[in-house]
């Protein structure tokens, strides 16, 4: 999947303009810190959303660490993101006690009723769908995970109506 | 008399089955009706399949009730703390009386989630009432030497809880026989095997154990530093660690001096994990910690001689560490008087899958995996059928139904060609197809593979396609050796613990479940029913009353047939969606 990701990328055109003051604190905080990496971006993806490419330039100049190696870390670990990501983040847990329990079955009926792809946002950028491991609520599986608040024992049906409820009170 | 206490199980798993509202509810109640009544909070207890749970302590004693929802708790309240009169039916466990429930405590020894569910792990008050901090204490006043506490450590059999078994106290003598100015002391809070959640419990419900673990681990090594690398996926664990950390420090229980010990100077940090599961390998989590892509180092040099920072570094599991304080206190007899020779004292596992009781439960080593999934784990839901158990995680293998009395320890499991690891039991029944399983976690380490040995990057690719080609219907005569042949090459090529133990998914279903595999081949047919290519769906003639529901509703128009007519589905056209089979109410459909 990591590899997708970065095919995706590259056809991704990074339109947004991002207030990149935003992260001037950050920067200060763990400038010349050693194993400032990591942190860093996910103090950048926190401000975001996601980690935009203006963002990777200003880090690079502002700190010194190299391009390479951001991008390096940033495409290895599943947690960072180079796109902007919709309003609600749907977390799918993949778990093997979700797997066991059907979550495939949750996975499909929200793509089919979102009409996005694993890992994508719908065009209104009201909701990004992923499929994650292990939520660790293996007890209550299949579970999904919308903001903060956790899903158990879904149907596929189930699933695709809290989505509709949440675009329901999105749109008033 | 004081006052009665209602408390709150308000861990990951309980939230998410609504512990929350029920704690706002009792909360309204509290305020609303001027109820006399003290409102707490825990953690988990380990009973996720009665989620949410509330535990109410008056006078008589201790009651948990199960499944309380706002309005279970209404009512609750109204009988028990008003009128006092316990609502026996939902309650689950107590010493009092017997119920439904009592039987999942009765072979449990707690030891390392000894105050999970009983303490308010946001209050270092609490932990401290429950001999919390006694341990290092113990040390400080007694004068206990470094020396003295690794070989209690030793002495006591305990074994790397994360997976590796290793001699924790071996371990830590290698770290303190390496001098060097700066020491760290890292604990592993990676916890990426899917269906394994104890780490998580144990952070979210006694975050001040692994800390104490930790303190007593860097006096016995001499390290000056601590990190806990947690995953980010736990947002509750990394509070509630934050929190416990700053009351740590406030008591001085981390800082310089602490307690009085000269030169013992320690203070811990939290870093949070990015989302890579080889991470938790001890390598690949120092690459991590230093900011980099976590990829393994080779080993040796081990990181007890140059570890982060290239600094000797002792690196142990969150269970391992909330053993510690216990060990310490207790002695090491007492520990070790559990367990087999090999084995000593008890272990966590999560039970999750096909299984009545899905939970954690802490049992002495030694017990029958038999015990644990129809003792302990209450059995399989629906009344189908025990067909195996899959223990380890990506890194394990299934253990089937005719080895189940086997008992755990490390090398009974090791033996059955799975591993113990951190302690995931995923239990399957009848309708849990082998071949999928083990291809969902050999999709899972392929993903996860840091691509940096070629056998491990390309050779698990491999495999997966093979995999894939079976369930699909796909699968050629040669497969199995194939997959055999490739798992081999995989074990011996790979550098680091995910690569050398990928293929056992594989490799234990192939041995155990063989003909599963050559069912998918040979006949194209899934026996577990769960392969949607090898399905067909057929209409059963004496069944169908022609009401035409399947063919109305198929998305594909695979159905044809009149009115009142028997119906007839055009294989050639079906998707195998299910969708016919699910709506049918007169079972007029074929599944094979």
């Amino acid at each position: 999947m990591r590899i997708e990701r970065i095919k995706k990328n590259q056809e991704y055109q990074d339109n947004d303009k991002v207030d990149l003051s935003l992260i001037d604190p950050l920067l200060a905080k763990y400038k010349g810190k050693k194993g400032n990496l990591i942190p860093i971006l996910q103090g950048c993806q926190h401000t975001f959303g996601y980690i935009p490419t203006d963002a990777f330039i200003k880090i690079s100049e502002v700190t010194g660490l190299k391009l390479s190696d951001m991008y390096g870390v940033a495409t290895f670990y599943a947690q960072f993101r180079l796109k902007p990501v919709g309003k609600h983040i749907i977390k799918v847990c993949h778990g093997t006690a979700c797997h066991v329990q059907n979550a495939n079955l949750i996975t499909e009926a929200i793509q089919e009723s979102l009409e996005v792809l694993d890992g994508e946002t719908t065009k209104d950028r009201l909701f990004t769908l992923e499929s994650v491991a292990c939520l660790g609520c293996c007890s209550l599986a299949p579970a999904m995970m919308i903001g903060d608040d956790t899903f158990a024992k879904l149907t596929g049906k189930e699933a695709v109506n809290i989505i509709k409820n949440i675009r329901i009170k999105e749109s008033n | 008399m004081e006052k009665t206490k209602v408390i709150v199980g308000l861990g990951s798993c309980g939230i998410a089955a609504g512990a929350f509202k029920t704690y706002q509810k009792l909360e309204a109640l509290k305020t609303a009706d001027k109820l006399d009544f003290e409102l707490g909070k825990t953690s988990c207890i380990g009973m996720c399949f009665r989620e949410p749970l509330v535990e109410i302590i008056d006078a008589t004693g201790s009651y948990i009730y199960g499944n309380v929802d706002e309005k279970r708790a209404l009512e609750i309240i109204e009988k028990h703390v008003v009128k006092q009169e316990p609502v026996k039916e939902y309650v689950v466990k107590t010493a009092l009386f017997d119920t439904v429930d009592n039987k999942f405590f009765d072979d449990q020894v707690k030891i390392a989630l000894r105050h999970c569910g009983m303490i308010d792990p946001e209050s270092i008050e609490d932990y401290e009432s429950q001999l919390g901090y006694a341990s290092i204490r113990k040390i400080a006043k007694e004068k206990i030497s470094y020396e003295d506490v690794i070989q209690c450590i030793l002495d006591s059999g305990l074994r790397g809880r994360g997976g590796g078994g290793f001699s924790t106290g071996m371990k830590w003598r290698f770290a303190r026989n390496n001098k060097s100015d700066e020491k760290f002391i890292i604990c592993n809070a990676d916890e990426g095997d899917p269906g394994a959640f104890m780490d998580r419990s144990l952070l979210e419900g006694d975050p001040h154990a692994v800390l104490e673990g930790m303190i007593i681990g860097a006096y016995a090594i001499g390290a000056t530093d601590g990190v806990i690398y947690c995953r980010a996926e736990y947002p509750l664990a990394i509070k509630r660690l934050n929190i416990a950390i700053d009351q740590a420090r406030e008591k001085a229980y981390l800082g310089k001096n602490i307690l009085g010990i000269k030169d013992f100077n320690f203070d811990i940090h939290i870093k949070e994990g990015a989302g890579a599961f080889v991470c938790g390998e001890e390598t690949a989590l120092i690459a991590s910690v230093e900011g980099e892509r976590g990829m393994p180092r080779k080993r040796p040099p081990f990181p007890a001689e140059s570890g982060l920072w290239r600094k000797p570094t002792n690196i142990n599991n969150v269970e391992t560490f909330a053993n510690i304080p216990w060990i310490i206190y207790n002695g090491a007899a007492a520990y070790s008087k559990y367990g087999t020779e090999k084995s000593k004292g008890t272990k966590v596992f999560a039970l999750a899958g096909k299984i009545n009781h899905s939970g954690l439960v802490e049992v002495p080593m030694g017990i029958t995996i038999r015990d644990i999934i129809f003792k302990l784990g209450g059995g399989i839901p629906n009344g189908k059928k025990f067909k195996a158990v899959q223990l380890g995680g990506p890194s394990g293998g299934c253990i089937p139904e005719f080895l189940a009395d086997t008992i755990v320890d490390y090398d009974s499991v090791n033996a059955t060609g799975a591993i113990m690891g951190s302690g995931g039991m995923v239990v399957m029944d009848e309708t849990t197809c082998m071949v999928d399983i083990a291809k969902f976690f050999l999709n899972f380490t392929q993903e996860e593979s840091c691509g940096k040995c070629t056998f491990c990057r390309i050779g698990t690719k491999r495999m997966l396609e093979i995999l894939n080609r079976i369930t699909e219907g796909k699968g050629e005569e040669s497969d199995i050796a194939k997959l055999e042949e490739l798992a081999v090459q995989i074990k011996d090529n790979s550098l680091c613990g995910l690569g050398q133990t990928a293929p056992n998914p594989v490799l234990t279903t192939l041995k155990y479940f063989r003909d599963e595999y050559e069912a998918h081949i040979f006949a194209k047919k899934c026996p577990a029913k769960a392969c949607k290519a090898l399905l067909t769906y057929e209409i059963i003639e004496d069944k169908c009353t022609g009401c035409t529901i399947c063919a109305v509703k198929c998305p594909v128009k695979a159905i044809t047939g009149e009115k009142k007519k028997v119906h007839f589905i055009h294989q050639e056209m079906c998707i195998k969606c299910g969708d016919c089979y699910a709506r049918c109410k007169f079972d007029a459909i074929s599944l094979q």
